[in-house]
């Protein structure tokens, strides 16, 4: 079913309050002029690789290693750009390599039908 | 030599432009599906592009197709989209310092801080020579143009893919896997990595794929704060 044109703009703009409302709470909590607690100072520091982390994984999250191709594509991809990338040390050519590899990987070799 | 606002801008872009290359081949493909999606739920461009434009915030988005597609309840729209979007609360806090003293462009800045563009500005510094406030604006414009021009592709091609894309969304697990060995290989960093992986892979594992962000966000919490007095030095 579709919602008719108010609902939608309704659903745009709760949509949208949610996710500003997590991206403006800490500057708003944390407003320039005061020095942010110790404890928001150091977890601001700290926070970066941490997320990256944490985003990696999240980009696997609907691998599934019992089912074919039991995430093989991705470790793979995944193995090929931290050596290429520890080698080149060349940010550009080792997402450029690291995708064209995965591109090849599911259309060509782990053709799941 | 007189050197406007504007030449300075143009300057940061250029500069920028090279760092948004991976999330302009991510959000295009990204932002296509989603509007090809849209499209064939019934709703064309107008629609997809708005969503895309005012509340960009990618997998949410994707999440919301099914709350357009159901009833109208646009305070479930609300609640799972601060559940979703919390991981921006984290991004947040990292950039305090980094959007200080940026005046006007800063609420742009704030409105457009999605997962790849805060993956960027945590991770390179603007070049020599090249203004923070307008090399930090390129980022966050550019990934905000790729995302929204993508969404009006997808919606405007509908099932007309002149190519096969399958596996080019890759490149943003690429861009993260190697933003994440960038940010690891400095110093003692690559404790704080395996805590981010560590506790994400055990919230994924306990919790599942489709509620894992938020367990993974406690537990990277609770973990940073015991481990305050060993991790600050």
């Amino acid at each position: 079913m579709q919602l008719a044109p108010v609902q939608i703009i309704l659903t745009v703009l709760a949509v949208a309050l949610g996710a500003m409302a997590t991206r403006f709470t800490p500057f708003v909590l944390f407003p320039e002029g005061k020095q942010p607690p110790q404890i928001v100072t150091y977890l601001g520091s700290v926070l970066p690789p941490v997320m990256m982390g944490l985003l990696v994984v999240y980009c696997l999250k609907d691998i599934s290693i019992q089912v074919n191709p039991h995430g093989l594509p991705e470790l793979i991809s995944i193995a090929f750009i931290v050596f290429i990338h520890l080698w080149r040390k060349n940010v550009l050519l080792s997402i450029g390599c690291g995708t064209a590899l995965h591109m090849f990987l599911v259309q060509a070799v782990f053709v799941v039908s | 030599m007189g050197d406007s606002n504007q030449n300075r801008f143009l300057r940061a872009l250029s500069a920028a432009f090279r760092h948004t290359l991976p999330v302009l081949a991510g959000f295009l493909v990204l932002g296509i599906a989603y509007g090809m999606l849209m499209l064939d739920k019934g709703y064309g461009p107008q629609w997809s592009v708005l969503m895309s434009a005012v509340a960009f915030c990618g997998s949410m988005q994707f999440v919301a197709i099914t709350l357009l597609t159901t009833a109208f309840q646009p305070l479930e729209a609300l609640i799972l989209s601060l559940l979703v979007n919390a991981r921006h609360l984290f991004y947040g806090l990292s950039m305090l310092g980094k959007y200080k003293g940026f005046g006007k462009i800063k609420g742009f800045l704030i409105y457009t801080l999605c997962d790849e563009t805060f993956s960027i500005v945590s991770s390179v510094d603007p070049p020599e020579g090249i203004e923070p406030k307008y090399f930090y604006l390129s980022i966050s414009l550019l990934d905000y143009l790729y995302w929204v021009f993508g969404t009006l592709i997808g919606g405007l091609l509908g099932g007309l893919m002149p190519f096969d894309m399958k596996g080019l969304d890759f490149a943003l697990t690429a861009l993260f896997v190697v933003l994440f060995i960038e940010q690891v290989k400095n110093g003692k960093n690559w404790i704080l990595g395996l805590i981010g992986i560590a506790c994400a892979l055990l919230s994924r594992l306990v919790f599942g794929a489709e509620n894992m962000v938020l367990p993974a966000l406690a537990i990277i919490l609770i973990t940073l704060i015991a481990g305050r007095k060993k991790l600050c030095n």
